[in-house]
């Protein structure tokens, strides 16, 4: 009886996450989900911002205030590049759901394209706002 | 070769009782949050550094504060359909899964009201 753990364990294992090589399409289709439970926050986010213009000038300036510090900016950058990430790589999913794409060649050259293109797109957005390209509708 | 009866067949809902409709929704969703999801960005950015008096004149104009609401609305929908992707996936014992997707439709409806009412104060305040 003593040895059964030993057999059970010299026994092959089912394979897991972490046993598996990343293909980029399985990167692409994790990480599509873990920035959509993401944006839960950025929802959060939006609507106290929202609800701090609305309430008055004290509540909308704490607000600006939390957003300027150093974990108020991770916390933006990581809900701006979420929601890139979103949306490019959900234009992929679309195209898919059409039919086009679907070639593991294709969606290897997207998946890798997704993740440069929304890294440009939160870079770029935050690189304009820094060198006070923003704010254009005030 | 199928299991099911003839009239699962014909009502073509399936192992999730609910056919394709949540498919078809986060799908539909989806498409309409592509050009929204791009105005609030360029929205977003133009009001960065912006004082209160200059986000409520934005928030105030009609055509703004229109696109501002169906923006979050979809958003908090297609975000309510993800969650509950999620919590199917995940969880499995069907008491907790009940709790978690009542939990989820309540947290989307309370944003979303949120949401609504602080545009109309901003709007007509």
């Amino acid at each position: 009886m003593a040895d059964i753990p030993h057999k059970v364990a010299s026994r092959p294992l089912s394979p897991f996450l972490t046993i598996f090589h990343w293909p980029i399409t399985m990167a692409t289709s994790i990480v599509h989900r873990m920035t959509g439970v993401a944006l839960v926050g950025g929802t959060i986010v939006v609507a106290w911002w929202l609800i701090a213009t609305a309430t008055g000038p004290d509540a909308f300036d704490f607000f600006n205030r939390m957003v300027a510090t150093p974990i108020g900016q991770i916390i933006l950058f990581g809900f701006v590049w979420s929601l890139a990430y979103h949306l490019v790589n959900g234009i992929r999913h679309l195209s898919w759901d059409f039919g086009y794409g679907f070639e593991v060649p294709t969606a290897n050259r997207t998946g890798i394209l997704v993740f440069v293109l929304s890294l440009i797109l939160a870079g770029g957005a935050f690189a304009l706002a820094w060198l006070g390209q923003g704010g254009y509708y005030q | 070769m199928s299991s099911q009866t003839p009239l699962h067949r014909v009502q073509g809902l399936g192992a999730a009782h609910s056919g394709v409709g949540h498919f078809w929704r986060q799908r539909v969703s989806a498409v309409v949050l592509v050009p929204l999801s791009i105005w609030f960005a360029v929205s977003a950015l133009g009001l960065v550094g912006a004082r209160e008096p200059a986000v409520l004149i934005f928030l105030s104009n009609p055509l703004n504060a229109v696109l501002m609401g169906t923006f979050m609305l979809v958003s908090i929908y297609h975000m309510a359909l993800g969650l509950q992707e999620v919590i199917t996936d995940y969880i499995h014992h069907e008491g907790v899964k009940l709790l978690l997707r009542t939990l989820n439709y309540a947290f989307a409806f309370a944003v979303a009201l949120a949401c609504v009412f602080a545009l109309l104060r901003i709007a007509i305040g």
